[in-house]
């Protein structure tokens, strides 16, 4: 029996006690730090509520109207910048993805193809819309490269991952019948990660599109120039209608895909 | 059945006619339908650019180098806006995303008829716009500024940080709340010590994470007036002063290489 | 004929996993290779088909010499090869089917082998193997939904498919329960013994390779302690192979098995002769 009136006391997440102390004491400057820098102009704030209401108004009474060619036309722009990111991006990712994974590929091959997917996962996709627009010019054909790059460094990343994970053990008895490269892939890979191959491509098509409501932002096409010219004149009854539109379309694709992933399990 | 007897000796496909029917209807489909997305897109776009683009983006390397490193005075400042919306954003995410967690995740809702629906709205509402569209619709009500940054990122990430929180807590083992109940504990104590050790690391998890993908995010909300380094890319790209761009992009590079690098060791410290 | 000489083996974390085997397995031997974990036994066996690179030594099959062999070469070497694994290691999302076909992979171009459209006689002969194993109505089924038993017979069809020459044949038994791991090892016996086909296998159940084995190999890391006939299998001698244990016990048991099992072939084998049907107990285990 232990004495009685023995202390106990729940033990701390950090053991050690001067790493604990630093990282809270740290965490509270960094924060006094971060708020006092933050320069807020109340008058103009408290102005912009005023305007939030009348947003708040307009999106109770969307407007899909007035401006309704326009809208049709960047959310089929959008679409299709988004089906043929999609399409290429994971066609080009695959390769790369077997490149990536430390399992199957030569080293070389191994460290080109990560930092081809450093680089693409690095820069937001805006900031890759913005050069691509400078070569390419104005439009989806800009659009639907960045996003296709962005794909490349998504997917590859999680497919090399994933095929890093498979059962070691499959891809030995495929490599025991005296299977080429190819076959081995085919046989001993493939059928252990094409089901999550295959939910994230899905995945993939709701992030292209909605990145593909940001690009137009930029000039590379698809509905966010659109939103961007309705923001500007503050028509904000156009501009909740597109919203609501982006919205619909997420939702829906979201719910098609979680439909489709699970006949394919 | 994929196995059919023929004179006497078995063939063997992997599929039977339905099934090759059908996926071979599949391929023509998914094919008609790009094909149909180039053409449109085709349609659209000038090729003169596009067979000008080698000689745009040789002409665009030979301006960007070599980099202004004296630009880099003038970017700390900016820089240190743009973690600190990404920061911020998180943790005003982390706070108002929690609670819509809980009342989204089917065995924690108050009312699975009435208060889950809305909750899922919001999350699904808040996902689907991006956080430079956020930045947009804040920038015009509440004027440029790093403050329009943090609340674009944040409702961005409720979204979120919601989703991933109530799928946690949806897979969590019911037995262990069971246990907790059954020593008479009040809803909050089962939450508190049935419901929360569960989901604790996913919770950990999801907020690095997020943190890590608001840093790349923050980078860019400046370019339409909210605040951080994407207002100095903005300004440095309409004066054409590319040499400054080199500068901003490996600023960018650097910071995001490194925030990958930390979140990496806090996820690996916690689980 | 399988002949290995002076093969070693160090990993590069300097484990000498084989310290120079020397070893002849003849036409139509079954060799269990018995011996503590981390004696070298898994990486014996995986030397001879070089999945593991051996750092020096000869192995040559029939002749035909394995060590430096170029790639396309030793994937012609490896069809020759038929392996058997430890937790069966089928593919578990493709069908019975594809996993057996999945031995052909050597002999067919990629194309054919990606169009699943493998040359008839190679799916006769699918048939035929599972018919022998017992496996003929799982043909459509995915690898995952078998128990042990049935994926270990999917695993010895998709060795035997290969046509080889020899059987390598990794703890064939390590997941299964007692009387499937036996009915297995049976099964593994009359087929070697059906198409004269020697096999090596490593076995952790030194009963089993009593009963089973007309030939035992005592490893001790990474060199062979003990070669010989299941009667020396003496108590000294697994002391020597495993340390000091009391081993007469199961010596008893295991070799009045095996004279069982031998009358048991014997009459299995007179059988099969006259019929030409394959085993009768291949039925019994469907049910």
């Amino acid at each position: 029996m232990a004495a009685a009136g023995r202390r106990w006391r729940a033990p701390p997440l950090i053991a050690n006690p001067w790493l604990r102390w630093a990282i809270a004491i740290g965490a509270v400057i960094y924060l006094a730090l971060a708020l006092m820098s933050l320069e807020v102009k109340w008058s103009r704030v408290c102005e912009g509520l005023d305007r939030g209401w009348t947003f708040v108004v307009a999106f109770a009474q969307p407007n899909f109207i007035s401006r309704s060619e326009e809208i049709v036309e960047g959310i089929v722009e959008s679409l299709t910048m988004t089906v043929v990111a999609t399409v290429f991006g994971i066609l080009i990712s695959i390769p790369i993805g077997l490149g990536a994974a430390r399992n199957i590929a030569p080293v070389p091959v191994y460290l080109v193809c990560r930092a081809i997917i450093a680089v693409s996962r690095t820069f937001q996709e805006v900031i890759v819309a913005i050069l691509f627009v400078k070569m390419f010019g104005f439009g989806p054909l800009a659009g639907a490269v960045t996003l296709a790059f962005a794909t490349i460094g998504f997917m590859g990343k999680l497919l090399a991952e994933d095929i890093e994970d498979i059962d070691p053990a499959q891809a030995e008895a495929i490599r025991a019948t005296g299977a080429s490269w190819p076959q081995l892939v085919n046989y001993g890979i493939q059928p252990q990660v094409m089901p999550r191959l295959l939910g994230l491509s899905l995945y993939r098509f709701d992030i292209n599109f909605r990145e593909s409501a940001v690009i137009g932002i930029v000039g590379a096409g698809g509905i966010g120039a659109t939103l961007n010219t309705a923001f500007d004149r503050y028509e904000f009854d156009t501009a909740a209608a597109i919203l609501i539109t982006i919205i619909a379309i997420v939702m829906a694709t979201e719910y098609g895909s979680s439909l489709l992933r699970r006949r394919l399990q | 059945m994929p196995v059919t007897i023929g004179d006497g000796r078995r063939e063997w496909q992997l599929r039977d006619r339905r099934g090759q029917i059908g996926l071979w209807l599949m391929w023509l489909v998914g094919t008609a339908i790009t094909v149909a997305a180039i053409e449109q897109i085709s349609g659209e776009t000038i090729w003169a650019f596009v067979w000008d683009a080698p000689e745009q983006a040789a002409d665009l390397l030979t301006r960007m180098v070599p980099p202004r490193w004296s630009y880099l005075d003038k970017i700390w400042s900016p820089l240190w806006d743009t973690i600190n919306i990404a920061t911020l954003g998180t943790l005003l995410a982390i706070v108002l995303g929690t609670p819509l967690g809980f009342l989204a995740a089917r065995n924690t809702t108050p009312s699975v008829a009435l208060v889950r629906p809305l909750a899922l709205l919001i999350i699904v509402s808040s996902r689907s716009i991006n956080s430079l569209i956020w930045a947009l619709l804040l920038v015009a009500i509440l004027g440029p500024g790093v403050l329009a940054g943090i609340f674009a990122i944040a409702l961005r990430s409720i979204g979120f940080v919601g989703k991933l929180l109530y799928e946690a807590i949806e897979e969590i083992d019911l037995s262990q709340v069971e246990a907790i109940d059954a020593t008479g504990a009040s809803p909050a104590q089962t939450l508190a010590y049935g419901i929360v050790p569960q989901i604790m690391p996913a919770f950990a998890g999801i907020s690095v994470y997020r943190w890590d993908i608001n840093i790349r995010e923050s980078t860019v909300v400046g370019l339409v007036g909210a605040g951080g380094i994407g207002l100095q890319l903005q300004s440095s790209i309409s004066t054409l002063a590319w040499p400054q761009v080199t500068v901003i992009f490996i600023a960018i590079f650097v910071t995001v290489v490194a925030s990958e690098w930390l979140s990496a060791r806090i996820r690996h410290a916690i689980i | 004929m399988l002949l290995i000489e002076g093969l070693t083996k160090q990993y590069k974390t300097g484990d000498r996993a084989l310290r120079g085997v020397d070893l002849t397995v003849p036409q139509g031997q079954v060799a269990a290779l018995i011996g503590p974990s981390g004696a070298g036994k898994s990486t014996l066996l995986r030397c001879v088909n070089r999945l593991v690179e051996p750092t020096a030594g000869k192995i040559a099959l029939d002749g035909v010499e394995i060590t430096g062999l170029g790639r396309r070469a030793l994937r012609r070497a490896r069809r020759q090869m038929g392996m058997i694994f430890q937790e069966y290691a089928l593919v578990e999302r493709l069908t019975v089917m594809e996993n057996v076909l999945s031995g052909r992979l050597g002999y067919v171009g990629f194309w054919r082998s990606f169009f699943r459209r493998f040359p008839a006689p190679a799916i006769d002969e699918a048939f035929r193997l599972l018919d022998r194993v017992g496996l003929a109505e799982f043909v459509d089924k995915r690898a995952d939904a078998l128990s042990g038993g049935q994926r270990q017979r999917v695993g010895i069809a998709r060795a035997l498919i290969q046509d080889p020459a020899i059987l390598l044949i990794d703890e064939p038994t390590a997941s299964l329960d007692p009387k499937t791991s036996r009915q297995i090892m049976r099964l593994i016996r009359e087929l070697c013994a059906e198409r004269r086909l020697p096999a090596i296998i490593n076995l952790h159940d030194v009963g089993l390779a009593i009963s089973f084995a007309e030939r035992i190999i005592g490893l001790r890391q990474g060199v062979i302690v003990f070669d010989g006939p299941p009667e020396r299998l003496t108590p000294a001698v697994l002391t020597e192979i495993y340390g000091e244990e009391d081993w007469s016990a199961l010596i008893r048991a295991a070799s009045e098995d095996g004279e069982a099992e031998g009358a048991g072939e014997t009459a299995a084998a007179a059988g099969q002769r006259q019929t030409g049907f394959q085993g009768s107990d291949a039925r019994a285990r469907l049910t």
